[in-house]
């Protein structure tokens, strides 16, 4: 098994007849995953490469069937489209875009809480892969093979530079949930970790956070509480600055609060192991699964 | 992006928050002039971005003009924590009956705006979250439905107000979520919130910052931005569309994806370096981009030896190897640079390089080799 996509999921994609759309649209199908439509308003009725292109999402979902949107769409469109997908009955929704205003962010997952039917993962995200079933989004598949690590991150290219190590010690990955940058994440870690601790694949679960927030600071409570799976975990930006937004969006160290020492000091005091470089976080894993072979 | 606090209260003032009225200055000319104009007494306001402006020095009050003179002469150029005071406010000064403090934050773990009040007002509130927590009233908002009136009338009797000014209080928090939302900010910030001896409420500081990424509908709080605040080199990087912070260590760094490159700092800090800055090249960086980020890097004489770590996703390790490649053909740089491709294309990416025989280039293969390696050459600060 494996979480959230897998071999059923049937994608819809906003943004579709974009640059960016159309390339990774065009990788996530030749990857083997079911690309069933695309959503650009007043392209109706045109093909992507043979993926038929609908005005709105609602037209796309009951013409065929997708029950997974992801959104490509620059920031100022963004939100409204993930808040249509939700209203057309999508009920995972992956958000790639970066750079979303706030205020957006806070009123689509509010809306989305409200409601109950879906599921957002990201935005600023890099999307998710189930390796040797599906593709959502701009991971690049060629370094990850099926396998018992399930990984979830703040971070893209810090996921893959981990996901690399790994797999070069022969293990390969049930999902890898990017669940993004920003402020306002649709998913956290808590909720991820929750679906591989329930998934009889996933052996052991890697997650990689960052300065800003206290998502890591509650997913260590959570995993004391309800995680029997061993938990590796690593945390970026022990050298930022505070007051200093790194990079993403979040990423930022407000007075004392959200430092990586904390967030480390917090995990593994409930027992979570911490690397201190993604290396060592590679290492750790690999040790554990070895030892349970 | 935060807002001095001459700009905050203009942003308060748009949406009817009492504030002391007040003018700019940038000499000590117009200082005397603007006070002279507001009348006496009143109070010279160093214009920083930082807090403690008080204890500092950078906020006195003058009686008369000799005063309001010698005080913008002491302000003005004055160090606070690091900052050059560039511009004054000057307004009229405020008699005070009590300070109360009021916020309105971005609350990231509740995803919900949270409104703060208290009648601890005028200090630190981190110290008083620390040291007296119940002093604080708190009230997360429901983002879709909005402040409403009894929201206001909550926080006003939790926090113990004086029970004359329970309304405008009240009153006043509205109108601060009102600017929060309005002006998409993720922080609105009243310390201290002050009641005259006439029963006013009024805002006598204002802390307001912005969401960076919605300024594209707020046109007129784009315009606000203070290049003089920033630093040079994070200014360059900004006109090139470079995610960059400038840091105070002798080692470049340049990566790809926010989390690697923080990554990376940590990793070169471990092996007993000290990172000059974060670098993000971002997804797909080309050529130019990185030509154009190596520029930025060596624009800080501090720099002494630069490390490139790459993991190709999207990014292809061969467009990074002739964007170096270029940026050597234009800049010709003098420190050594050590340079860690893998990834998408990576074979290619180290064969163009291992071609091009770039002076003092050292490619490495592992992200903890290489840090071990740009900190040694650092460290001898001799081009090899």
């Amino acid at each position: 098994m494996s979480i959230l996509v897998d071999t059923s999921t049937k994608l819809v994609v906003s943004g579709i007849t974009g640059r960016e759309g159309t390339f990774h649209s065009l990788r996530n199908r030749d990857y083997g995953t079911q690309v069933v439509a695309g959503v650009t308003p007043g392209k109706g009725g045109q093909d992507v490469e043979g993926i038929p292109v609908f005005n709105t999402f609602h037209d796309a979902v009951s013409e065929t069937g997708a029950n997974t949107a992801m959104i490509f769409v620059p920031p100022r469109f963004a939100a409204d489209s993930i808040l249509e997908a939700e209203d057309a009955g999508a009920e995972l929704i992956i958000a790639i875009t970066e750079g979303i205003p706030a205020h957006d962010e806070l009123r689509a997952f509010n809306v989305i809480k409200k409601n109950g039917r879906a599921r957002l993962i990201g935005p600023n995200c890099p999307g998710i892969l189930s390796p040797g079933k599906a593709n959502v989004g701009i991971i690049p598949a060629a370094f990850f093979k099926e396998g018992n690590v399930g990984v979830v991150s703040r971070s893209g290219t810090l996921t893959y530079q981990i996901g690399n190590v790994i797999a070069q010690q022969g293990f390969g990955n049930s999902t890898i949930v990017g669940i993004g940058g920003d402020p306002v994440p649709g998913s956290d870690f808590i909720d991820i970790i929750a679906l591989f601790q329930d998934d009889p694949e996933t052996e052991l679960i890697v997650m990689c956070g960052e300065i800003g927030g206290d998502a890591e600071e509650r997913a260590a409570d959570f995993i004391a509480e309800h995680v029997t799976k061993p938990v590796v975990a690593y945390i970026a930006g022990f050298t930022a600055p505070p007051g200093k937004t790194m990079g993403h969006a979040g990423a930022i160290v407000s007075g004392s609060r959200g430092t990586a020492k904390a967030k480390a000091e917090a995990l593994e005091s409930k027992g979570v192991r911490v690397g201190r470089t993604p290396t060592e976080v590679a290492e750790l894993a690999a040790s554990l699964l070895g030892a349970a072979a | 992006m935060d807002l001095l606090e001459y700009q905050g209260k203009q942003v308060f003032a748009r949406h009817g928050v009492p504030v002391p009225s007040g003018r700019h200055a940038q000499t000590v000319d117009e200082a005397a002039a603007a006070a002279d104009d507001i009348g006496y007494p009143c109070v010279i306001k160093a214009q920083v971005q930082i807090g403690g402006r008080g204890k500092a020095g950078g906020i006195k009050v003058a009686q008369n003009r000799g005063e309001a003179l010698e005080h913008a002469q002491a302000i003005l150029g004055m160090d606070i924590r690091g900052l050059t005071v560039h511009e004054l406010w000057v307004e009229g000064a405020s008699e005070i009956a009590s300070e109360y403090y009021a916020s309105v934050v971005f609350d990231r773990s509740a995803k919900a705006p949270l409104v703060m009040l208290s009648t601890k007002g005028g200090m630190d509130i981190e110290e008083v979250a620390d040291t007296d927590p119940d002093a604080i009233a708190r009230l997360h908002v429901d983002p879709l439905l909005g402040f409403q009136e009894f929201h206001g009338r909550r926080l006003a009797f939790e926090a113990a107000v004086d029970s004359d000014v329970v309304r405008p209080v009240g009153a006043m928090l509205a109108k601060l979520y009102e600017v929060f939302v309005a002006e998409e900010a993720t922080l609105v910030e009243v310390n201290p919130l002050i009641v005259t001896p006439e029963r006013d409420v009024k805002a006598l500081d204002a802390k307001v910052t912005l969401d960076d990424n919605a300024l594209f509908r707020h046109a007129d709080n784009a315009e606000l931005r203070d290049p003089s605040a920033e630093d040079p080199q994070e200014r360059m990087a900004k006109e090139r569309g470079l995610t960059f912070v400038k840091l105070d260590g002798n080692i470049g760094i340049l990566g790809n994806g926010a989390g690697l490159v923080m990554s990376t700092l940590d990793v070169v800090a471990q092996a007993g370096g000290s990172p000059a800055n974060f670098l993000d090249a971002g997804g797909g960086s080309k050529a130019e981009a990185i030509t154009s980020a190596v520029e930025v890097i060596l624009s800080n004489p501090n720099v002494k030896a630069v490390l490139f770590n790459i993991f190709g996703g999207i990014t292809r390790c061969d467009e990074v190897a002739r964007g170096l490649i270029e940026a050597f053909n234009q800049i010709n740089p003098d420190v050594p640079f050590v340079v860690r491709l893998d990834g998408t294309n990576d074979v290619e990416g180290r064969k163009l390089l291992a071609e091009a025989r770039l002076p003092n280039v050292f490619t490495e293969s592992t992200m903890d080799g290489a840090a071990a390696k740009v900190v040694e050459l650092a460290a001898s600060g001799v081009a090899a």
